[in-house]
């Protein structure tokens, strides 16, 4: 009887503010698997969506960045949760995407289910790892700390639908950032059903936005925009990289170039959070307390 | 049951949390390899509420034999355990933690009840910490290259846990939660009289499908937690509790490869100045001494308050204290619960007491104690020297010793003026005073104008006869590790 049952398609859309928005150009693009079947219309996201979701980007990061460590662990966290039960989902979308095998595909979700766990944990230790109090010669507290850059624009790897694009955008918001991010241009449906997971996982809207369309099209606006902060390349080529760089010089951007990157799954090092963050050292005086001194 | 002087327009209502949450067994078994098993000869003692003396639960006493079977069985499970990659070993830990979130209403009950302390603090300190702690730790299982310790830092093996009364299930998360994040099982003892959260700890492993002997649990008094210590199969000893234990164990380890950490008995200096905000001094005084009826290490056992605000503060002090509310630990809005023990109640009277024939000037607001279980009512000693009793030995009860000073230089000698040095609080508004003062303290943990806050992310141990070694932070995963 099932078989006679028509399936109920879903309509793709992007992820902005916490809500999710068609284009505001209208427009859309075909999405085939790897054989050329057809498997949605993605929306051909415009240079307005991009602005749209700087606005919403900006607008998020004083309290993403202001919430706790703690926090921010947790519900990153809780995204992992999310993903878990919506697992067969995932795998179904990475193997049509990337034309793998269940088996494999499922390999990629399970990673990347993961791979939120790994930054849930980042969140509360970055700054105990890369901060410190410094022993400058007088008498100062002085002490360096890590703090989030802004709004970082993220263009998602090409291949790696889903694996690829937790590992870029996991570590961007674990430290308090907050994200655009671009979907691969020809794998975008993984990218955009995430939001769905984000959505639901106590995640503050605006924190992660999610585009769909042609890379080279919402890149150019996000790498000249002077309200974004940083950008990663991941997802562009040589040509188009060197493009955005300059573009991303005029506000001095922060840029994290593109890097070969064979397999999405090895254990990730702190770079990527790195990239994004501030050093903020505060200097103040310990005063004293008179000539005499304890001796304990 | 109020101190309140008849002076507000409103008594407070009867709030009590429900009992209902939390379902205690008639007994309990010790929890070895995975499982509930009675003591190896049948031994069994009572666990009661101190506020009422009621019986919760009747608890297996583990003896020799029982402990020797836990260190085996957590040496067994040491093998697989520390071979896990440390992101498996994280999501056990991330399991254990959303459990134990989930499961905070219940936990703190039963805590309130095991231990006497009131529901305010077990369900908003207590619990929530305990979370975060496996929480926090979950994170470092498979970040260990990162944490300083060279770029792969190894398990010591065993680690033989003995925690105090005063927090049960806080100081079973600071002990157990590094343990495992690093890749070492435990054998823990809990305390005598609390000993039911870490049994329900048991639980919660179950339920994180945590596998079996990487968490074993023996109840029983001082000789289960000298049997443990002393067992050549245990490769780490952690103990929280008293100096005089403390340094038991340290002899007993002596001339052995087994790594020490010890997390021992203070008397915390609180320092106010004349500049300091006196309301939020007052109330940080106050939370520093009452919080937990003051059976905290690291406790701000002495106020020593600058000589030209010594009265305002004093009086201000008193006023605030006839405001807290002792009774029964259950009641929402109790401040002040039960004293943990009659073993406990009757040092702490003796201390007063002799505060009293010392000289020091004695003071408590008007109090009516409950009729059964263990009481004592928050008092504070005045005219108190450095020579008496109460201003050197550690009370760890609701008693507040107070001594002056004139100068900064004359607050810092007579806060380092102990064998101690765990904690140590500072007020005043001017911010290079407070960071002269505390390069000067010889104390493990400083607060400025705050007292009491713990976090998982920051270690707490303390210098001198408070113990070696840190718990929490980056700084606490040392002690499990083979570095």
């Amino acid at each position: 009887m099932s078989d006679a049952r028509l399936s109920v398609l879903k309509t793709y859309k992007l992820y902005v503010g916490g809500k999710f928005p068609r284009s505001e150009s209208g427009r859309v693009y075909e999405v085939t698997d790897s054989k050329g079947t057809w498997l949605a219309n993605a929306p051909l996201s415009s240079r307005k969506d991009a602005r749209d979701a700087v606005v919403a980007a900006r607008k998020a990061f004083g309290a993403w960045s202001g919430a706790t460590a703690y926090n921010r662990g947790q519900i990153l966290y809780r995204i992992a949760e999310m993903l878990e039960g919506r697992r067969d989902q995932y795998v179904r979308e990475v193997a049509e995407a990337e034309g793998l095998s269940k088996a494999k595909a499922a390999q990629q979700v399970d990673a990347a289910i993961d791979r939120w766990v790994w930054y849930a944990g980042w969140t509360d230790k970055i700054a105990q790892v890369v901060g410190g109090a410094n022993p400058v010669a007088g008498p100062y507290f002085n002490l360096s700390s890590p703090e989030p850059t802004g709004v970082v624009a993220v263009l998602a790897p090409q291949k790696s639908s889903f694996l690829g694009l937790v590992s870029v955008v996991a570590p961007v918001i674990a430290t308090g950032n907050t994200a655009v991010v671009v979907a691969g241009e020809r794998v975008p449906l993984p990218a955009l059903s995430l939001g769905e997971v984000l959505a639901t996982s106590d995640l503050p809207g605006g924190v992660v936005n999610i585009l769909s369309g042609r890379t080279a099209e919402i890149a150019a606006p996000l790498a000249a925009h002077q309200d974004v902060n940083a950008i990663d390349l991941a997802g562009a080529d040589e040509a188009l990289a060197k493009e955005l760089e300059i573009a991303a010089a005029d506000n001095l951007k922060r840029v994290l170039r593109p890097q070969p990157v064979d397999d999405w799954s090895a254990t990730p090092g702190t770079e990527r959070m790195t990239a994004f963050l501030e050093t903020k050292t505060v200097w103040h005086p310990t005063g004293a307390l008179g000539a005499s001194g304890s001796s304990y | 049951m109020t101190m309140e002087k008849r002076t507000s327009a409103f008594e407070y209502a009867p709030a009590p949390e429900s009992r209902a949450v939390v379902d205690i067994a008639p007994s309990y078994g010790l929890f070895i390899d995975g499982e509930f098993a009675e003591a190896a000869d049948g031994k069994v003692f009572k666990t009661v509420s101190p506020a009422t003396e009621e019986v919760l639960s009747e608890v297996a006493e583990a003896g020799e034999a029982d402990v020797d079977r836990a260190v085996r069985a957590a040496r067994k499970a040491f093998e697989t355990w520390s071979a896990l990659p440390g992101a498996e070993r994280a999501k056990y830990l991330f399991r254990i933690a959303r459990i134990l979130q989930e499961r905070g209403r219940e936990l703190a009950v039963l805590e309130t009840l095991d231990n006497g302390k009131p529901i305010r603090e077990t369900r908003d300190a207590d619990l929530p910490l305990v979370a975060a702690h496996f929480f926090y730790h979950a994170g470092w299982a498979d970040k260990l290259s990162h944490a300083g310790y060279g770029p792969d830092p190894r398990p010591l093996g065993v680690a033989g846990q003995v925690i105090p009364w005063n927090f049960p299930l806080l100081m079973l998360a600071w002990k157990v939660a590094p343990a495992l994040a690093t890749g070492n099982t435990v054998v823990l003892k809990p305390a005598e009289t609390t000993p039911l959260s870490a049994l329900f700890f048991a639980d919660v492993c179950r339920q994180a499908g945590l596998p079996k002997g990487v968490v074993n649990i023996v109840t029983g008094d001082g000789r289960a937690g000298a049997a443990l210590v002393a067992h050549p199969g245990v490769d780490k000893v952690a103990f929280t509790g008293s100096t005089a234990v403390g340094k038991q164990i340290a002899r007993t380890l002596a001339g052995t490869r087994k790594k020490l950490t010890l997390e021992l008995g203070g008397k915390g200096a609180n320092i106010v100045f004349d500049d300091a905000p006196l309301d939020q001094a007052v109330e940080g005084v106050v939370n520093g001494i009452f919080f937990n009826q003051g059976q905290v290490c690291c406790a701000g056992s002495r106020l020593l308050v600058q000589e030209s605000v010594h009265d305002e503060v004093l009086d201000a002090l008193k006023r605030r204290i006839s405001t807290l509310r002792l009774g029964d630990p259950l009641d929402k809005n109790t401040d002040i619960g039960a004293i943990n023990s009659a073993q406990q109640l009757a040092r702490i009277t003796a201390l007063a007491d002799r505060g009293e024939a010392e000289g020091a000037e004695r003071w408590s607001p008007a109090c009516q104690l409950p009729e059964n279980g263990y009481w004592f009512a928050p008092t504070l000693f005045t005219n108190v020297t450095q020579a008496h009793t109460i201003a050197r030995d550690e009370i760890f009860g609701p008693v507040l010793s107070v001594l002056t000073f004139r100068t900064p230089d004359e607050a810092v000698a007579k806060a380092n003026n102990t064998p101690y040095g765990l904690s140590a609080g500072i007020w005043t508004e001017k911010g290079s005073r407070i960071l002269a003062v505390a390069n000067r303290l010889r104390a493990g943990v400083v607060w400025s104008n705050t007292f009491n806050k713990f976090d998982p992310t920051s270690p707490f141990g303390g210098y001198k006869e408070s113990g070696h070694g840190r718990e929490g932070g980056r700084h606490g995963l040392e002690a499990y590790l083979d570095v």
